[in-house]
């Protein structure tokens, strides 16, 4: 009885290793739009965008796109702690600093209830909103404004 | 007993009788002996400027700075934790140092910040204490490098003219009062002015 099972597992393990050279290694020949890397190698990282200083602001493309943040935001702490969005772009100081206000929209929860500050979950700005960079699309596509958008 | 006091009368005679070698070897002695004294000192309180000596206690905030501007940057240029934290001027300098033997005493006898828990506890304190120095010398040591007279608006993006023409021209404000965290991780800033 013990014998057959060594057997067995013995001709498995043969098997499976065969298989394993035989077969082709790897992301099997197909590409990404990241490109060909192995599974097995770490693919060189892209370099980092650009995010100039300034810039003309890119215009929203659909009705509730998140607008684009049009400077940088380097070691702006976004945290428990301290939120570097808001110290500009809250409703206390947005005037003052002669930024844009958030969109009333971040002061109602999930449930529709409007509160009294921003909202939990509206909190961490970079969960929406990014900075515009000089990224190009990686596929070509025929995305157009809707009509209310288009100038 | 007795033996210390006479060696003490001894060198007391020494001091109160003069010499008898040359003045000129008296003076020279003197002035080889007021070099080594000064150069010892001094390179001893540079000792205490550098980054290593900071981050022998201080390492996880001087950790904290790696990802700002004044750490990596385009040219290279940087600051490190005295430049920032310390006065560059003898005076200031020597006062800011003895004031520094005072939290040596909060860190290892009363051992208020000695574990990453307390001091995250008490980082408000300590940011409040660092803001209001920064506050009271004008941000002194922003503007070692950082000099107002040489700052050209037409260099700088719109957001900042607004502030630095008005606010900062005019000295209602300094450098710390917007430019808080720079270089460190917040404390809790829900009560702070111009933060939410």
């Amino acid at each position: 009885m013990n014998k057959l099972l060594l057997l067995t597992i013995s001709l498995n393990l043969v098997l499976i290793s065969a298989f394993a050279i035989s077969e082709e290694r790897g992301i099997g020949g197909v590409e990404s739009l990241r490109g060909s890397a192995e599974l097995e190698t770490t693919r060189a990282a892209d370099p980092l965008k650009r995010v100039p200083r300034d810039q003309v602001d890119i215009e929203s493309s659909y009705v509730f796109q998140p607008p684009l943040i049009p400077h940088h935001i380097r070691s702006y702490e976004v945290s428990l702690n301290a939120n570097k969005c808001l110290s500009c772009h809250g409703w206390k100081n947005a005037k003052q600093m002669g930024a844009t206000k958030i969109s009333v929209t971040h002061f109602t929860n999930r449930n529709d209830e409007v509160l009294a500050d921003v909202s939990p979950r509206r909190y961490f700005c970079l969960q929406c909103h990014v900075t515009q960079s000089d990224a190009k699309p990686l596929v070509g596509n025929t995305f157009e404004r809707v009509q209310s958008l288009q100038k | 007993m007795k033996w210390i006091i006479n060696a003490l009368k001894g060198f007391w005679g020494i001091l109160r009788r003069p010499s008898k070698a040359a003045v000129g070897i008296v003076l020279f002695m003197g002035f080889a002996g007021g070099l080594i004294f000064w150069g010892a000192f001094n390179t001893g309180m540079e000792a205490t400027n550098t980054e290593e000596f900071c981050s022998g206690c201080h390492a996880p905030i001087v950790a904290e700075i790696q990802e700002t501007i004044h750490y990596a940057n385009r040219s290279g240029v940087r600051a490190i934790c005295s430049d920032c934290h310390v006065p560059h001027a003898w005076t200031d300098k020597i006062v800011r140092k003895v004031q520094a033997s005072k939290e040596l005493f909060a860190y290892f006898v009363t051992q208020t910040i000695n574990t990453p828990e307390k001091f995250k506890e008490r980082r408000a304190h300590l940011a409040e204490r660092e803001w209001a120095r920064l506050k009271k010398n004008d941000s002194l040591e922003c503007r070692n490098c950082h000099n107002f007279d040489y700052m050209d608006f037409s260099e700088q993006s719109p957001r900042s003219v607004r502030q630095h023409s008005t606010a900062l021209a005019s000295g209602d404000n300094t450098c710390v009062d917007c430019h808080k965290g720079i270089a460190h991780k917040l404390p809790d800033m829900h009560k702070v002015d111009g933060w939410q």
